[in-house]
């Protein structure tokens, strides 16, 4: 019987590799959220696609690299960012976004997103935290919130979760905000900002992991972290980032909490070879 | 290249291994050094970034040596030449990277001023001990091309030659040198640019939506490149990955993958490997070394002759790929090899497999202090004298 339906391009085929869809991620992800917010964010913006540039480390979220249709990378477990720095420094014309998950970005990745942020390389990183690491089966991670179950924490976690606003801000970021995979239009406006901002920006999404972290934890599934969200997050712009950790199911604080300043890293470069260059003759003899 | 770049040197020059190594990437065109400062690699960095004043050279240096090889790696995909310089603590740490850019087939120039180790061992003391790490270090199948200068001369034209075979082949090649050869100062006779012979990396010349990144040449098995920002919109992974870049978990993918970045090295050695020989045409016993020890050894093998002892010499230029085939000829028709190196026996190792029990094998530890010094490896020539299988 033929079909009456109507076969219809989907909105963001410029954007996305549609030879790769359907994606790997599971129903109730918030990981497909920040990707739309970004492809809404560059399509708004109209860039040249060809000079832009994405970048991921490993886990469920490193595999956005491989969605989205500019020139891509997957990388290692943690080192997107300092892959990134070299795509950069190496063609500083190009719009470099790393996008990667919280376990990949804030531990093993912990040092490159510090130094990418103190050394103020023109980048931006969409850092998708669902609290675990997915991919690899559920284990606790830096940003699990204490008492949070985990597949390796049977008994609630113990340890203090990253704060990762706070880091990124004390590094020197130029741009931190942080909304929930619910909040597709502020998302994508922040992500518009951290993309025209010079310097290193950092958006973090607070997605649900509805394999892992909800079904262990007994929240429900996407749908119920999402309702979650809705019910319990609250814009704060330019609250202190001290204030931004994130408990059990406690209020989260969402917005915008800096937007500063400070020379890149290229300019930084380029100031110093004009202050010190000799641009005369090498040391021959 | 343009010869307007006041980076490149020409002309007569008295410098160290360390200067002539940066110089010699800089002649080679490379414009790129992401570092993490280490001794006694550090002189290396030092040149670089100083000379990259009068250049467009850029450089940064990194929070560790894992970061110091992404960045070289990212940048090498913007067309740029890059490299990036340690000593062995720091090659333990790019381990990781050395399999990504082998399995992105990305171009670039790593330098390990080998130290003694293990561990943090003798930091500015010259080592040996990193050729085995040099091969196998990350996981996973693969190959490496590895190159030992023994004076600064050698440092500058073998760098040119590391980058050529790493633009060539689309892979990391890496230099295994040392503090004795880094810190000699020697005259070097650098060409005009434009006598220097430059390889660069094969480019993609089609419709741009036809790219595709692991689609290989059948003559060579490499595949064309481009740069980001070219317009391709490209993806790659260090996953295994079919010829568009993305990833198939399949065995047959890993086969279709891996088997070829392991046959667009192998089968290729003859035209990347270089030995250095004398004396062999008639020795019944050949001394083999590299690096900074294979002076001591040719000083002793020289020695040997003097006495009357048909020693000869073979220096592995290219210690990876290693010279199976050279060093099975020389087995057959001598009694011995001596093994010289700045370790406890890696190459020793590779010269008794590659013999098939032709010819006895002897090792001498020619130990950092030893350096400058012929006496060990003399004696294990006199000691090998007549052990015929």
């Amino acid at each position: 019987m033929k079909s009456s339906l109507k076969k219809e391009k989907h909105p963001m085929e410029k954007l996305l590799r549609m030879d790769r869809i359907p994606h790997i991620w599971c129903p109730g992800c918030g990981i497909g959220n920040a990707v739309s917010a970004f492809a809404e964010a560059v399509q708004k913006l109209n860039y040249d696609l060809d000079e832009l540039c994405v970048v991921s480390g490993i886990g469920c979220t490193g595999r956005a690299a491989g969605y989205i249709k500019t020139d891509s990378f997957h990388t290692t477990h943690g080192r997107g960012i300092a892959y990134a720095t070299g795509v950069k420094l190496g063609n500083p014309e190009l719009k470099v976004v790393v996008i990667s998950g919280d376990g990949d970005l804030s531990a093993i990745g912990g040092n490159h997103l510090i130094h990418a942020a103190r050394r103020n390389i023109d980048i931006t990183v969409i850092c998708v935290n669902n609290f675990i690491y997915a991919m690899t089966g559920g284990q606790v991670a830096p940003t699990t919130p204490n008492p949070a179950y985990t597949t390796t924490s049977p008994f609630g976690n113990f340890e203090a979760p990253v704060n990762i606003p706070r880091v990124v801000e004390a590094a020197g970021a130029v741009y931190v905000a942080r909304w929930t995979a619910l909040h597709m239009r502020r998302m994508k406006e922040s992500i518009i900002e951290a993309l025209n901002k010079p310097g290193f920006s950092f958006v973090e999404v607070i997605a649900p992991c509805a394999m892992y972290y909800s079904r262990i934890n007994r929240l429900g599934d996407g749908l119920n972290m999402m309702k979650f969200y809705y019910d319990n997050s609250v814009i704060k712009h330019g609250e202190p980032t001290e204030n931004l950790d994130i408990g059990y199911q406690e209020e989260i604080i969402i917005g915008k909490f800096i937007d500063r300043e400070r020379p890149t890293f290229s300019e930084s470069l380029k100031s110093w070879k004009e202050e010190h260059g000799k641009g005369g003759e090498g040391d021959e003899e | 290249m343009k010869t307007a770049d006041k980076s490149v040197l020409r002309g007569k020059h008295t410098l160290s291994g360390f200067e002539a190594c940066a110089e010699g990437a800089l002649s080679a065109g490379c414009r790129f050094l992401g570092y993490y400062p280490i001794r006694p690699a550090f002189d290396i960095i030092k040149r670089f970034t100083v000379r990259s004043l009068e250049g467009d050279a850029v450089f940064v240096q990194m929070e560790d040596e894992i970061s110091a090889l992404a960045v070289v790696l990212g940048a090498s995909w913007t067309g740029k030449k890059s490299m990036t310089v340690t000593s062995g603590p720091g090659l333990s740490q790019m381990m990781e990277h050395i399999g990504l850019g082998v399995m992105l087939e990305t171009p670039c120039v790593i330098v390990d001023i080998q130290r003694d180790g293990t561990s943090l061992g003798l930091p500015c003391s010259p080592g040996g001990g990193d050729v085995m790490q040099a091969r196998w270090g990350s996981h996973g199948d693969y190959e490496m091309i590895a190159l030992s200068p023994n004076s600064p001369e050698e440092m500058f034209e073998l760098t040119v030659k590391a980058f050529n075979l790493s633009e060539k082949f689309r892979t990391p090649v890496m230099i295994l040198s040392d503090a004795a050869v880094g810190k000699e100062k020697g005259e070097i006779n650098i060409p005009d640019p434009e006598d220097i012979e430059i390889q660069d990396r094969k480019y993609y010349k089609g419709k741009k939506d036809k790219y595709l990144p692991f689609k290989y040449d059948e003559k060579d098995l490499i595949p064309p490149m481009v740069d980001v920002g070219q317009g391709t919109r490209f993806h790659v992974t260090g996953l295994t990955h079919d010829e568009r870049g993305y990833p198939v978990m399949t065995d047959t993918c890993q086969e279709w993958n891996v088997h070829r970045l392991v046959q667009k090295i192998r089968l290729f050695t003859d035209q990347i490997i270089e030995v250095e020989e004398s004396g062999t045409e008639d020795a019944d016993i050949v001394v083999v070394s590299y690096g900074a020890a294979s002076i001591d050894a040719l000083r002793a093998v020289k020695q040997a002759r003097d006495e009357g002892i048909k020693a000869g010499h073979l220096r592995l230029v290219t210690v990876w790929p290693f010279p199976e085939k050279r060093v099975y000829e020389l087995a057959q028709n001598i009694d011995a090899f001596v093994v010289a190196e700045i370790n406890y026996g890696q190459i020793a190792l590779e010269v008794e497999r590659c013999g098939r029990g032709e010819a006895e094998n002897f090792f001498v530890h020619h130990s950092s202090f030893d350096l400058g010094k012929s006496s060990d490896i003399l004696k294990s020539i006199k000691k090998a004298r007549g052990k015929k299988k």
